[in-house]
């Protein structure tokens, strides 16, 4: 046993306990989880622990080695600082839900077999429901419960996927796992899901900008970076993962220009961020492994620190949407500040994202195959995008462009010392990787140096002129006016086309209904019926009536034999004569069959 | 929406002023230039960059490929994918409220 306690229970033990006490106390003890977290975490040493036998199973809960060590670490400085922003409002709810989620996700890095891995796997998308319920807006309800039907959809895939691969000889072991058979891609698409791959990955850009201005630090930091985490530890080097990685790394910056809500701009840059980490897991060099790791750890940070910045925009002005803000700098010039060191942290050199997403760039560059080229250019282009989104479009139009008019005040005080530690973080990260970050890294014998002179140099040329594009592209009136609407993504499916394929089904089989009701009910067996329930009767009378005529019977008579025929017909209640007539003439019928067929 | 603090709201901030705008500008503008600059003495003087790829040694490589993928990126989402997905704000809602009344029909913007 090590002498730290299970993580996991630390923080759950937390969620639950908050809701119970009052006033100033549920905020000491809120703000205590986290410190006593980062107490524990320094604790950990590698090894297996809290192994607990199950059936024939093992479920360990604590793997401790490079891997979850290094999110770990992350996971709860973000609960700290995701703690420390929202303590002002005193709110059990939030408190809980943030609580719920760090110990969720640490749940998920922690965990050493499958079924563990599921169980926090689970975890996580409740406690993703209350960040955005605690919005409070009926908006909110409606994104929490769509929310809820995709990842429990997700969910559901990805216990198939367990299910079928324990079923097929699969150990069920949290380890590397080959992508062959149903179980292994219904666990890789059930992964995807969290990871917003694309198609099934819109629920992100959906929901996120419906969360609470604290809960979204929480749902942008640990959902997606489990996930990527699980695909590095199961899937690392699949090459499907690269093609998945390019359109990540693309298309949702496509989006993001024409984004008028600056959250959501924000949440298509971060899916982006995740298509680099994809790739590298992709890629599966020991290198491009670190690169997915450091980049998971630094990209929570300034992701964090722009979600923080703009979710205090939201919680002074009540808005977020581009056409609304503009000027904010004069009322919020320290949140101001740090937005812009957190666009700066996104690739500036002596900036945290310079040093990881180099790491994956040249992961890419070194391979040198034409595929691996093409997912080169990709990641510079992504990188390029996401820069002039999430790192000037946002500060921009929320801070500068042209004054809303809106007056209000600077963000409370924990609000910004949260997102100064946040900034201080990643120029300490960024400017001595070596120091710290490097340090961690899953593979420490895959080195890396980010600060040659002409990386730096590139990199500056690179910014700078993507920059000068933005301004001639505002000043020329070229850039894209932010306008009111609605920009159709693969919500769609399950927002409009959930709806359509409900018309369809309740048209198609409605009129199946109906039209089967009126055929067989009404038709085929009314039919079937009346032959079971007459068919002998009718049968024996049209035998019986030529015989009936040769016996010289009046017409009367034989009609009043049919009917005397159908009533015991229908009553079962023949005579025991004319019954065992009836049998000895049909077995005697059968003995001339039998004998003329010899 | 102007409203609560009656500090010197509208006296211009430093950034609505233009010659301090201009001055930002300038100061990008230099920098772009200078640093296409040292990415052609580089070349000239033969600095080895450690390049991956032969293009990456061809000065001003980074800059043009930026500037050239920040401009495609903005018009190819403005005049390919916002005519595609544009929709009306409310899409969604007057999608529910619809099909809660049961008429359906055209929303587009």
């Amino acid at each position: 046993m090590p002498d730290a306690i299970h993580p996991a229970l630390l923080y759950l033990f937390g969620a639950l306990l908050v809701l119970f006490l009052p006033g100033r106390f549920r905020q000491v003890f809120a703000l205590a989880i986290p410190l006593l977290g980062l107490i524990n975490y320094s604790q950990l040493a590698e090894g297996i622990y809290w192994s607990i036998p199950l059936l024939d199973f093992e479920l360990v809960l604590g793997r401790v080695d490079r891997w979850s060590l290094i999110y770990l670490s992350i996971f709860t400085i973000l609960s700290f600082i995701g703690i420390l922003y929202i303590l002002n409002d005193n709110r059990k709810l939030d408190f809980s839900a943030g609580l719920l989620y760090a110990g969720s996700a640490m749940g998920v890095v922690l965990a050493g077999d499958l079924l563990t891995l599921f169980l926090f796997w689970e975890m996580l998308t409740l406690a993703a429901v209350l960040c955005i319920l605690t919005r409070g807006t009926p908006e909110a309800g409606k994104a929490a419960y769509r929310y809820l039907l995709v990842h429990v959809f997700g969910g559901v895939i990805l216990l198939a996927g367990i299910v079928l691969h324990l079923a097929t000889g699969g150990s069920i072991a949290f380890d590397k796992i080959e992508l062959k058979g149903v179980g292994a891609w219904l666990m890789f698409l059930g992964f995807g899901i969290n990871c917003a791959w694309p198609v099934v990955g819109a629920w992100l850009t959906d929901t996120y900008p419906h969360a609470s201005h604290g809960g979204l630090i929480f749902m942008a930091t640990y959902t997606t970076k489990t996930a990527v985490y699980v695909l590095a530890r199961c899937f690392p080097g699949e090459e499907v993962l690269l093609y998945i990685g390019i359109v990540l790394a693309v298309v949702p910056l496509l989006y993001a220009v024409i984004e008028n809500d600056l959250r959501r701009v924000l949440a298509y840059a971060l899916i982006n961020q995740v298509g680099f980490m994809v790739i590298a897991i992709g890629l599966g060099t020991p290198l491009s492994l670190n690169g997915a790791a450091a980049h998971s750890y630094c990209h929570i940070l300034y992701k964090a620190l722009l979600f923080m910045a703009m979710g205090s925009v939201l919680y002074r002005t009540g808005k977020t949407k581009a056409t609304e803000l503009g000027g904010l700098y004069r009322s919020m010039p320290l949140t101001c500040l740090f937005a812009c060191l957190g666009a700066a942290s996104m690739a500036f050199p002596y900036f945290c994202g310079f040093v990881s997403k180099s790491m994956i760039m040249s992961a890419a560059a070194s391979q040198q195959t034409t595929l691996t080229t093409c997912v080169w250019l990709a990641l510079l282009f992504g990188s390029i995008g996401a820069f002039q989104q999430a790192g000037i479009k946002v500060p921009f139009f929320a801070f500068f462009s042209k004054d809303s008019g809106l007056r209000c005040e600077e963000a409370p005080g924990n609000q910004l010392l949260a997102m100064a530690i946040t900034a201080i973080l990643c120029i300490f990260v960024g400017s001595f990787p070596n120091a710290y970050l490097y340090q961690m890294l899953p593979n420490p014998e895959a080195s890396y140096q980010p600060y040659t002179v002409a990386h730096v140099t590139d990199q500056f040329a690179l910014l700078l002129f993507c920059g000068l594009a933005f301004v001639l592209l505002i000043r020329s009136g070229l850039y894209p006016a932010e306008i009111r609407a609605t920009n159709v993504d693969f919500d769609w499916l399950y927002r409009r086309g959930g709806s359509l394929v409900y018309r369809a089904f309740d048209k198609s089989l409605n009129a199946t209904n109906s039209g089967v009701k009126k055929f067989v009910v009404g038709g085929v067996v009314k039919h079937v019926v009346n032959f079971f329930e007459s068919g002998a009767s009718r049968f024996a009378a049209w035998i019986l009536t030529p015989v009936w005529m040769l016996a010289g019977y009046s017409p009367e008579k034989i009609e009043d034999s049919r009917q005397s025929l159908f009533k015991r017909s229908k009553r079962g209640a023949f005579p025991i004569g004319i019954t065992t007539f009836c049998a000895v003439v049909l077995l005697g019928l059968l003995s001339l069959i039998v004998l003329l067929g010899k | 929406m102007k409203s609560s603090s009656p500090k010197s709201d509208d006296a211009p901030g430093w950034f609505d002023r233009k010659e301090n705008v201009q001055k930002l500008l300038l100061w990008l503008y230099v920098g772009c230039g200078l640093f296409v600059l040292i990415d052609i003495l580089f070349r000239v003087f033969g600095f080895d960059k450690h390049p991956y790829f032969r293009w990456e040694e061809w000065p001003g490589f980074y800059a043009v490929y930026s500037f050239v993928a920040s401009v495609l990126l903005v018009l190819g989402a403005k005049y390919i994918l916002r005519p595609l997905v544009k929709r009306s704000e409310d899409f969604y809602e007057k999608e529910a409220a619809d099909n809660a009344t049961e008429k359906g029909g055209p929303n587009d913007a």
